[in-house]
């Protein structure tokens, strides 16, 4: 597993270490256990095998070990998982978290930001393909959507994997440690290019995102960031529809 | 032993059966169409003697939208293929003339048939761009797909009346297709990189051409005749004009777009659902 | 428990075996729409292990693109244009791959072996009936599941290629044919899952029938042996879960075609449905999967042992657990789909539960062979593969139950490994161990053992060598279902362990040929098989090899549990349950389950 960047892979990895502990010394008991029984229990000349049925006392004790084992590891897991979905507070972001909203579609990744304003929906608000940039040391929130069929949100240096579903918005959070750039991957077969569904992850320093974000607006020329053409395009499409219902 | 030699006798040959039932019920040959409507070798043929033509330029007027640049920085072998950064420009003019006007005969040619050209027509995607952004191709004509980057792309066709195919190409490679309907126009799509668009004008005749970069356009060997011509433009839309041509004559028509126009373009249909 | 009451009316109606009548069916009753058991159990393992081949040969052009991304396919020259122009297979068509390779491997190679081979081939014999309570019904279901295997193997000849959304048809993936590029191969998906739904059903109901209705005087419940009880239990799944599926596929047939939209969002459906009923189908699927095979492991390894079961009753009940638990974990597939996380929560501590009874399993195993007196035949050989190879697949099932973990390792080649642990080093071993293990009851003929010894040895190695890596990759962030992992900079450095997976995935998939290979020439040229090869103790193991039509002459009796093996004070080792007891040498052994108390009346 690459090296995590975000706050709380730290916790995930703890826990894949604790059961790759757990599991790995099972695995090793279980599988010696096979092998020492294979060999010793061999069929010799005039060995008569042991007439049992079994005995309750052991079948307890190799019940009783796992189930607390697991209960463990649910425990443990729990934790985590609470921390990473936030569903204790309903799945909601850390409130000074940038917010950003990413739709997915065949096979690229649309990316909103906020603008200066830090708000989306606004008339500052730019749309980047296949690029997410996002500052370190705080808190991202991002409404995840779909516009076609299904993909998944994969951030496999933050430990983040959340399927994108057409018709929900799903709120995904993470808070990067490390500066760089990083991989984001569809993780769900989506059709024939989803082995290429593939955007870059920029970690910068605040001050540097601050930068990269007044660059962008400035090189797309106009603030709304959408091209003349497309917002041609997309009114007549509005102004054909209204047609059609009315 | 005979028990199971004949039970294997016996299942082979009721696999075949189920084998041949279920490929003559579910099994239609893969077929891009193209079939029926291919034109016929017979039928008057333009004997050189009365050919005539038609030639002219497109022009525009008023200020073309500025060209957008394109971010290819996701696509190094594009980017690196445009060492002065890629452009999108959907309205190329030079020197008054405006090119990617797809000019055709939409009628007066009656009932006659034509020859399919065996000559394919290549649609080249280089640079992350389809090479040419408009061309015209024939019913039945061999459209032959080229992949020169050898990153993946995938051709996404939305026709209205032809059947759509959306196909991929993962490497350097070449794929051909062909339609089977007159089509004004078939959008061409790569899924892959958003940016990248096409439009395809499919005729039952010969007679269709795309403007050049100075807007010259020219439809030759031509029958005499009356002809009602159109020309289309992604953005401005279509406009039409009626001209005679007589035994070897060439008839001059010239077309004008002007900045005026943008959101006049047609509307494409909704695209053919293949259901 | 009075042994007469478990008689149903019809038992005494069963036609037994006469041996003073030949057997006077014509061909095409005997061999083709037979309603014999033995035959259809038969006819059942040559559709299985033929699809199993299909199955395979997609699996080697998979391996053969993740290994040499972009490299023309040896041989894939032959593939249409669109499927592989120039031997290069399209990335269309490897979804096709995957797709099918799942569905034909889960649907038409390891369930129909595991529930329509063993379950056609075991249940009349192991309970003493002449045949299924349903005969005719029984060969319904057969050929029934043949057309809706070659509809699904036509798909890939239609228009558009066959099904692309992965063996779990996601939509709106496999609902809109603009999405997938696919539209007639994926409505086919549909309509032979639907045929196949009905096949599972009718052959689900004939066992729950029989085995209620038609074991012999003196076969209690918990004389039962161990694969009619996991078959029990797997029917009771079938009819239950089968109709959801079905269901399901049918919902998602008219999303495609008739324009509902259930599964769509622009009129309100919802993409979610269709998991949550594919997976409350799918998880008990997964132990439809896996309880034959654990009970045809114990019934080898009991008798590979030379020593009874150990806790016959734990065995029976961690079925029943299994089973039952295995109706309150589908979510554990979902924990990342957009589920309510608290959900994910308590679909975790169902999940983790599911490993105590599955513990049970394997130190019970353990327990068997321990102080056994092991008898390496080929049956068993592969019995004890499954048990290590189970644990395996089932300690990696752990991580992915933990819903942390699994937000980094799920739809990675991770859940490739775990899965195939379970259906190839799990299902797949116990289902060659029982293939060599019956096969000469039912054909009359021993498979070699030195084929089969060299088939085990190669699978067994360069499975491990296969699967296990992905392990590796999956950790590494490879995703499932992706053609060509080079396209990511992480993963590039995967490529050589890409490379050296395909290449023993390929030397696994030919080493397969030699099972075939031994399999067509034991037909012929094996040995003749005795009676009781094995000198096991089953009530089939006293009939002729292959049993007659009608199986018994008349009504069996039994006498004791399944797994009297070693039993002191006797001299042979194993003890036939329908040999009656022989006066004095019975004395009630100490401990442990009990043995026959008597003629039954």
């Amino acid at each position: 597993m690459p090296e995590p960047a975000s706050t709380f892979g730290a916790g995930i990895d703890s826990i894949y270490y604790i059961i790759l502990w757990i599991t790995g010394a099972i695995f090793v008991l279980v599988e010696t256990a096979l092998i020492v029984f294979i060999i010793r229990y061999r069929h010799r000349e005039g060995r008569v095998a042991a007439y049992s049925h079994g005995n309750k006392k052991a079948e307890i004790v190799w019940t009783v070990i796992p189930f607390i084992l697991v209960l463990f590891i649910v425990y443990a897991s729990n934790d985590i998982w609470l921390e990473v979905k936030r569903a204790d507070q309903g799945g909601a972001a850390p409130a000074d978290a940038l917010p950003l909203r990413v739709v997915a579609k065949q096979f690229e990744w649309n990316v909103t930001y906020p603008g200066p304003d830090g708000e989306l929906d606004t008339a500052d608000d730019f749309v980047k393909r296949n690029q997410l940039h996002v500052p370190i040391g705080r808190a991202v929130r991002i409404d995840l959507g779909s516009e076609d069929v299904i993909h998944s949100f994969f951030l496999p240096d933050f430990r983040v994997k959340q399927d994108a579903v057409p018709g929900m918005t799903i709120p995904v959070w993470f808070e990067a440690t490390r500066t760089g750039e990083f991989p984001l991957a569809c993780a769900e077969l989506c059709g024939l290019g989803h082995y290429r569904m593939r955007a870059s992850l920029t970690v910068h320093e605040a001050a540097d995102f601050d930068l990269w974000q007044s660059q962008e607006i400035a090189a797309s020329g106009s603030p709304t960031g959408a091209s003349e053409i497309d917002t041609e395009r997309a009114n007549e499409a509005e102004i054909s529809e209204g047609e059609e219902s009315a | 032993m005979n028990f199971s030699l004949r039970q294997i006798l016996a299942l082979v040959v009721v696999s075949g059966i189920s084998i041949a039932t279920a490929c003559g019920g579910g099994g239609e040959p893969t077929d891009d169409g193209a079939d029926g409507d291919a034109p016929a070798a017979a039928g008057p043929v333009v004997s050189p003697d009365s050919a005539a033509m038609i030639t002219g330029t497109v022009s525009f007027e008023g200020t073309a939208p500025a060209a957008e640049p394109i971010d290819m920085s996701e696509e190094p072998t594009c980017a690196e293929k445009h060492p002065d950064g890629a452009m999108r420009q959907l309205v190329m003019v030079a020197g008054g003339g405006l090119a990617n006007v797809y000019v055709y005969v939409k009628s007066g040619l009656g009932d006659r048939s034509f020859p399919t050209p065996s000559a394919p027509v290549t649609l080249d995607q280089d640079g992350c761009e389809y090479m040419p952004h408009v061309l015209a191709i024939q019913v039945g004509q061999s459209l032959e797909i080229k992949n020169s980057d050898g990153i993946l792309h995938n051709i996404n066709t939305q026709p209205t009346v032809n059947r759509g195919f959306n196909i991929s190409q993962p490497v350097v490679m070449e794929t051909s297709r062909e339609f089977s309907q007159p089509e004004v126009m078939i959008p061409v799509k790569c899924d892959v990189h958003g940016w990248m668009e096409a439009f395809i004008g499919v005729q039952a005749h010969p007679y269709a051409g795309v403007s050049g970069a100075d807007g010259s356009f020219s439809l030759a060997d031509l029958p005499p005749g009356e002809y009602e011509i159109e020309a289309w433009h992604e953005l401005y839309g279509t406009q039409s004009q009626t001209v005679t041509v007589g035994v070897k004559e060439t008839a001059e028509v010239s077309f004008t777009f002007s900045s005026d126009m943008a959101g006049n373009h047609v509307p494409l249909g909704e695209p053919l659902v293949l259901r | 428990m009075s042994t007469t009451q478990l008689l149903a009316p019809n038992v005494t109606a069963q036609h037994w075996a006469d041996p003073s009548h030949p057997d006077d069916r014509p061909f095409i009753r005997r061999y083709i729409f037979s309603t014999d058991h033995k035959t259809i159990g038969n006819q059942f393992m040559f559709m299985s292990l033929f699809f199993l081949l299909v199955g395979g040969a997609l699996a080697m052009m998979i391996r053969w693109q993740l290994g040499w991304p972009g490299q023309p396919m040896p041989g894939g020259g032959v593939l249409p244009e669109t499927m592989a122009p120039g031997g290069i297979l399209l990335p269309e068509f490897y979804n096709s791959l995957v797709t099918m390779h799942g569905t034909f491997m889960i649907f038409f190679a390891i369930m129909p072996l595991l529930v329509g081979m063993f379950g056609n081939w075991l249940i009349p014999l192991h309970v003493g009936a002449s045949d299924m309570a349903f005969p005719r019904l029984n060969m319904m279901s057969f050929w029934s599941a043949v057309p809706a295997g070659f509809i699904m193997l036509a798909s890939f000849v239609v228009e558009g290629g066959a099904a692309g959304a992965g063996w779990t048809a996601y939509p709106p993936l496999s609902a809109v044919p603009e999405y997938s590029g696919v539209s007639t191969g994926q409505q086919l998906w549909c309509v032979s899952l639907i045929i196949l739904g009905f096949s599972s059903l009718m052959g689900a109901v004939n066992y729950i029938t029989t085995i209620v209705n038609m074991r012999a005087p003196g076969m209690t419940w918990m004389r039962m042996p161990l694969p009619i009880w996991s078959l029990f239990i797997t029917a009771i799944l079938i009819l239950l879960a089968i109709p959801i599926l079905a269901g399901a596929a049918i919902m998602l047939l008219f999303d495609q075609t008739i324009g509902t939209t259930f599964f769509l969002p622009e009129a309100g459906g919802q993409p979610l449905l269709w998991q949550h009923l594919f997976w409350y189908f799918g998880h008990p699927e997964v132990y439809i999967l896996i309880l034959p095979a654990m009970g045809v492991a114990s019934e080898v390894i009991a008798n590979g042992s030379r020593k009874p079961i150990f806790g016959y009753p734990a065995m029976v009940g961690a079925i029943v657990a299994i089973a039952f638990l295995g109706w309150i974990v589908w979510g554990h597939h979902m924990f990342q789909s957009g589920m309510n996380p608290l959900l994910g929560s308590s679909f975790m501590l169902s999940t983790m539960i599911i490993a105590v009874p599955s513990a049970i399993k394997v130190f019970n195993w353990l327990g068997t062979i321990w102080r056994g007196d092991i008898h390496f035949h080929t049956p068993m050989l592969n019995a004890l593969a499954f048990v290590g190879m189970f644990v395996i697949g089932g300690l990696s099932g752990v991580f992915m139950a933990s819903t942390p973990v699994d937000i980094y390792i799920h739809d990675t080649y991770f859940i490739v490994a775990h899965l195939h642990y379970v259906l190839f080093g799990g299902s797949l071993f116990a289902i060659f161990a029982g293939i060599y293990f019956w096969f000469p009851k039912f054909f009359g003929r021993m498979l070699s053992p030195t084929l089969g010894k060299i088939h085990f040895a190669l699978t067994f190695v360069f499975y491990n060598l296969v699967f296990f890596p992905m392990h590796n990759l999956g950790l590494g962030g490879m995703m499932r279902r992706i053609y060509d992992p080079n396209q990511y900079g992480f993963l590039e450095p995967l490529q050589p362990m890409n490379t050296f997976v395909s290449v023993f995935a390929l030397a696994l998939g030919v080493s397969q040929l030699v099972f075939f290979f031994n399999i067509l020439w034991s037909l012929w040229r094996g040995e003749k098989a005795p009676e009781n090869p094995w000198r096991s103790n089953s009530l089939e193991w006293s009939l002729a090899s292959p049993p007659p039509h009608g199986n018994f002459e008349a009504m069996p009796a039994v006498y004791r549990g399944p797994y009297e093996y070693s039993y002191p004070g006797r001299g042979e080792d194993f003890w036939l349950q329908g040999e009656p007891p022989d006066g004095g040498a019975v004395h009630a052994p100490t401990g442990g389950a009990p043995v026959g108390e008597g003629v039954p009346q």
